[in-house]
């Protein structure tokens, strides 16, 4: 009887996880089935689903417009540049917040939030004048400091989570064999905290990537992601969606297949520490 | 062998230093993705060759985004832009507050007389030119010849909005996926209030009378606003409410639009035999009036994309230079050895109406100069402000974007035309309150 129940369980659960996967999952599958319509049959109604004449025009038109491949180093070099700067600062500091916690320490961890509550227009004007004063507008570096800074929050927060789960007795042995400060960090909490930090650097990397409001307002050329290549595709006369499509696809397609790869380790590291 | 690896290298090196020190100007240019400009993007190497110590940066971005990083980098004199493409709507606006500088060294070959007057007035400020056009466009009636006599209709020279009501309803055959009319619905102060501002004054309405009142409840307004909801309901394409210029364009070229009022460049696309199924079967007619002392004879609608150099430019030479070349006779010549006299940027200078050549290869060419030179956007005694299919004031872009979710409600049918004019009236009114336009 409890088997019956179970199963009946299970095919509901297997149903309901498959729904909200598809669910989650179709704004991306249709974006990919427009890229490969007309302009006329992305705007049907009612909407074609496979049944049209599939074409590679959009990505051949896509491609004789833009320079996709300088957009996508910029995008590698931008959040890669920002998750490592961001690592190099919040280990120590989770380090610190995680095993030799102050009174104010839970303070401190909220205020760091806080700097994320901030609606980015805000501080526009200032940050756009100090980029003017150091020259540093539509510069790589200029950007990956901003995209660290606007990150960095969540990272601390994330490897702070993780670490506490490490038992501080390991670290204390270590110190006990004479490790010091900095080989603790890298030969004892490093290894232990690394599927935590792996799904730190991937949610970091796919933040920074997709990051749209600095990205567009702080570069115009040399420095321009992906994000700017999909917004100069925007026309006008009207969206030409299917055009726009073959954009996105294109923006979204390295870090849907970084993240396709990686997601093992991207839902170990969610899930640490969950289950105890 | 490494040695001489390595005395190439240097060499090569020293050439990459040595480049920057003949003095090459980049001038950055911010623009919006569409076909004139693209095209312009694809000539730009002909401009480099004539001007070897120029070289140009393309930045193609949505008009928003665009707009928004524009006034930021003017505002903090960040000097990103060295020329930007900005529509009519900004150019008065913009001149007035200082952000553009004037265009006073384009050449003395530039031949400024040769701009179309409407359109020039339209970019002057005390006088002083503030940008240049390199593409105009005003409205038009686009019929389909075949679908009329086939009614046995013929289009008058100086259409009625009764009579369009008329041939719509003789010219649908919906089984046959044939609609009698195409228009804007997407909301939009530049997508369904641009045909909608246009269409109002064909009935002899404003968006703002003298004392900068909301009109949205005139009789003209309400007029408009019915016919149109009417028309579209009996004889429109389904879900209309969502089309936009591009999907008119799409339904109009697939020939399931029999007659299709809006801005004049869509005649170059539906003649195009590459882009319409219906190239040969396209007339074209004035825009029609729906009263008997019809403002501009119904011309209502005129915008240009522009060419202008931001304050916050340090290259302003330069920038002129590119200005003068990119808007000048010799570049419609250039586009015309390209790519055929039918490709040629429209609507801004007087001498292309007059090559025989254009005539020949542009069958609406008429139609449009007819278009843009009756359309006069000045002021008047009852219109406050510049403009016709949109007002030249800051404040205009929500209004007419806020308005035009309104129209797009009682065009599918959520809300009564009743009920979205006096929401339209109501938001207006409060936004120039705010404005300060109006006493709270």
């Amino acid at each position: 009887m409890a088997r019956s129940v179970s199963i009946q369980r299970k095919i509901g659960m297997t149903i309901l996880a498959w729904s909200v996967g598809l669910l989650i999952f179709f704004p991306i599958l249709w974006t990919f089935l427009t890229s490969f319509k007309s302009e006329l049959q992305a705007i049907s109604i009612p909407p074609v689903f496979v049944d049209f004449h599939w074409t590679l025009e959009n990505y051949r038109t896509i491609q004789t417009q833009s320079n996709y491949l300088h957009f996508m180093m910029n995008s590698i070099y931008l959040s890669l540049g920002s998750t490592v700067l961001g690592l190099i600062f919040a280990i120590p500091a989770a380090w610190a917040m995680a095993f030799s916690p102050t009174e104010r320490t839970k303070d401190i961890l909220l205020w760091m939030l806080s700097t994320k509550m901030l609606p980015a227009v805000g501080v526009l004007i200032p940050i756009y004048l100090l980029f003017v004063r150091f020259g540093l507008l539509d510069s790589r570096l200029g950007l990956i400091v901003v995209l660290f800074l606007i990150n960095l929050p969540i990272i601390v927060w994330m490897l702070y989570t993780y670490f506490k789960e490490i038992p501080g007795e390991i670290l204390e042995a270590a110190r006990m064999d004479g490790a010091g400060l900095a080989k603790e960090i890298v030969h004892v909490l490093a290894p232990m905290a690394v599927p935590g930090i792996a799904s730190t650097i991937l949610l970091n990397v796919i933040l920074s990537w997709n990051e749209a409001f600095w990205t567009l307002n702080l570069t115009t050329s040399n420095a321009a992601p992906l994000t700017q290549f999909i917004a100069s595709f925007s026309s006008p006369q009207g969206n030409f969606y299917a055009k726009l499509s073959a954009a996105s696809m294109l923006a979204i397609a390295p870090i849907l297949i970084v993240g396709w790869f990686s997601q093992k380790q991207l839902v170990r590291g969610l899930t640490f520490g969950a289950v105890k | 062998m490494k040695l001489s690896l390595t005395a190439a290298a240097a060499a090569s090196l020293i050439a990459c230093v040595a480049l920057p020190a003949s003095a090459q100007t980049t001038l950055t240019i911010g623009t919006v993705n569409n076909s004139d400009m693209i095209r312009m993007q694809k000539l730009t190497p002909e401009f480099e060759k004539a001007h070897p110590d120029i070289k140009i940066n393309w930045v193609t971005l949505e008009e928003n985004i665009l707009r928004q990083r524009v006034t930021t980098d003017i505002a903090t004199g960040g000097g990103q832009f060295d020329i930007m493409t900005i529509g009519t709507y900004e150019v008065p606006i913009w001149a007035k507050q200082g952000w553009l500088k004037p265009l006073d060294k384009l050449g003395a070959d530039y031949d400024e007389k040769d701009l179309i007057p409407a359109i020039h007035s339209a970019l002057s400020n005390d006088g002083k030119l503030y940008a240049a056009p390199f593409y105009a466009e005003g409205v038009l009636t686009l019929y389909r010849k075949d679908l009329f006599e086939k009614a046995g209709l013929t289009m008058p020279e100086k259409p009625t909005w009764d009579f369009i009501a008329e041939a719509a309803e003789k010219i649908t055959d919906k089984s046959a996926g044939v609609y009698g009319i195409c228009l804007r619905g997407k909301p939009g102060w530049g997508e369904n209030m641009a045909f909608l501002g246009n269409m109002a004054r064909e009935f002899g309405a404003n968006f703002f009378d003298a004392n900068w009142q909301p009109q949205f409840e005139s009789e003209g307004w309400k007029k408009a606003v019915s016919l149109y909801v009417d028309l579209m309901t009996k004889y429109g394409p389904p879900g209309a409410a969502s089309n936009g210029f591009n999907e008119n364009l799409q339904l109009f070229g697939q020939g399931k639009c029999g007659m299709w009022m809006d801005a004049s460049v869509a005649a170059s696309f539906v003649t195009d035999p590459k882009q319409s199924q219906v190239p040969d079967k396209v007339g074209f007619a004035p825009a029609p009036c729906g009263t008997d002392s019809c403002p501009n004879d119904g011309f209502n609608w005129l915008w240009a994309w522009n060419l202008a150099i931001p304050n916050s430019s340090k290259k302003v030479e330069a920038a002129q230079t590119f200005i003068a070349w990119a808007t000048s006779k010799e570049y419609l010549d250039l586009v015309a050895k390209q790519d055929g006299w039918a490709n040629v940027p429209p609507g801004t200078r007087t001498s292309l109406y007059k090559n025989p050549e254009y005539i020949k290869a542009a069958p609406f060419a008429e139609a449009t100069l007819n278009a843009i030179q009756h359309a006069d956007p000045s002021p008047t005694k009852d219109k406050p402000y510049y403009g016709l299919e949109f007002a030249a004031i800051p404040e205009f872009q929500g209004i007419g974007t806020a308005v035009g979710q309104q129209m797009a409600a009682a065009l599918s049918g959520s809300s009564t035309v009743d009920q979205a004019l006096k929401q339209s009236q109501a938001i207006a009114t409060r936004e120039m309150q705010r404005g300060g336009y109006l006493k709270r």
